[in-house]
């Protein structure tokens, strides 16, 4: 416990470090961006701060979680789960929403998706079962879906986690396809421009058989 | 001298900012080093895949005022490649790369035994002539053998009493005699204990015969023992199956 008396100024100093600490856990944002954006919101009408704050509050309380696809959704389904135009039969394996965003960009892919929520990473803890796997599996157990395409990113833990399901897949009747070499391996699929991206979905190569 | 140049295996890679990583290696002559990879996950950039987990790879970094950079990277073995492609390679291997880490746990200190022992390691995994998981134990008891908690697994490990004995201890360093048990103490049967001991001195011949049961209570203790005395539990361990 501190001895010194709670001053004004403490109590400032306190807040500004607070809103620089949260600003500094989200992704891509450092310290030194952090202080960048604090005091940039300081400097900012506080009307545009409400609105800022407004904005995060109402994404966070409206946007949820598709129980099909696991995609992001205003409402229990997505959109593109509740698209009667896409083709039932295929399915799309990503690893996040944004790279759902990444691969409609392209207009190649008219099926619908599944959204894992990251890739399987042992040294991060995360293992097959925090995965949505069971939810795939699920989703394939009618027979409807007659491919299911991996795209998982091209580094080594996408990679991997597509060797994983393409293994858990050989137990069901369903065509399983890789997205085509020509993605820079290495990289996130959401960096992936739109020829490229389009070109490695049209040149997909079956696994297995 | 501000520009290094070393041979290095990648152990992980943390995403940095928008499009940059910072690569963790465990390299040949400077042991555990950390750089940072400018614009790797761009698809523009030719060295990413040169900077994934598993890569043998002929780094040269440029000394910064914190972090190092990555300014040229070429590959000696892309064992990425063959270990990614097979789940059960991927697990044994990560947690291959999790326990040198760990074990390795100063930064810019030499460690050329752990390296050398991994890079032997992983392409003995990535050759797929043993299981992975015998491949994974063997790296284990050798990683910690080096790095001083060598175990023994024919004489005794408190009196030195001349073995085999069928009593294993992983706090007091593997078999213990009649004697010495301790309370609690796992009972292997003589034919584990050998396997446990061709697992230490990588005699192949002996390990890839044993039968599967065999295999599985030695992997059972070779857990306990890593477990035991790296002190914090490896994460990636309970997903190899
Ligand atoms: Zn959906």
């Amino acid at each position: 416990m501190s001895t010194k008396p709670t001053t004004i100024k403490d109590v400032y100093e306190g807040a500004v470090q607070d809103l620089i600490d949260e600003l500094g856990r989200l992704p891509g944002v450092g310290p030194k961006s952090a202080q960048r954006i604090a005091f940039h919101i300081l400097d900012a009408d506080p009307a545009d701060v409400q609105r800022l704050a407004t904005a995060l509050v109402e994404a966070k309380a409206r946007v949820r979680f598709c129980d099909v696809c696991g995609n992001v959704a205003q409402a229990e389904t997505c959109q593109i789960c509740a698209d009667p135009r896409r083709i039932d039969t295929v399915i799309c394996v990503v690893e996040e929403s944004k790279d759902v965003v990444a691969i409609e960009r392209t207009r190649e892919f008219r099926g619908k998706y599944h959204v894992l929520g990251g890739a399987i990473n042992p040294i991060d803890g995360i293992g097959p079962s925090d995965l949505r796997i069971r939810e795939l599996m699920a989703r394939l157990q009618d027979g409807v879906v007659q491919e299911v395409i991996l795209a998982t990113d091209p580094n080594v833990e996408g990679e991997a986690t597509a060797a994983y399901l393409a293994r858990m897949l050989t137990a069901i009747e369903v065509k399983i396809t890789r997205l085509a070499s020509g993605l820079p391996v290495g990289g996130d699929l959401e960096f992936a421009d739109e020829v490229t991206l389009g070109r490695a979905f049209e040149g997909r190569t079956l696994i297995g058989s | 001298m501000p520009v290094a140049r070393d041979e290095a295996i990648v152990l992980r890679t943390n995403k940095l900012g928008e499009a940059d990583r910072i690569v963790t290696m465990l390299t040949h002559r400077r042991g555990k080093t950390r750089a940072v990879a400018k614009g790797v996950r761009r698809t523009a950039s030719r060295y990413g895949a040169r900077l994934e987990p598993f890569m043998h790879i002929d780094v040269q970094t440029f000394q910064g005022r914190t972090l190092d950079t990555v300014t040229q990277v070429e590959t000696i073995d892309a064992l990425a490649r063959p270990i990614c492609d097979d789940y059960d390679l991927y697990t044994a291997g990560t947690t291959m790369l999790e326990t040198a880490s760990r074990i390795v746990a100063a930064e810019d200190e030499p460690a050329v035994q752990q390296y050398w022992l991994l890079l032997g390691g992983l392409k003995t995994l990535a050759g797929k002539a043993h299981t992975p998981r015998a491949v994974l134990d063997s790296y284990l008891l050798r990683s910690l053998a080096i790095a001083g908690y060598a175990p023994t697994f024919t004489e005794c490990a408190r009196c030195g009493a001349p073995g085999p004995h069928q009593a294993f201890s992983a706090p007091w360093g593997g078999a213990v005699c009649p004697q010495c048990r301790p309370p609690g103490a796992a009972a292997p049967s003589i034919e584990v204990m050998l396997l446990l001991a061709a697992l230490l001195t990588g005699d192949w011949a002996t390990v890839d015969q044993a039968i599967v049961r065999d295999q599985r209570e030695a992997s059972g203790l070779v857990a306990a023992f890593s477990q035991y005395h790296l002190e914090r539990s490896l994460r990636s361990l309970p997903m190899v199956e």
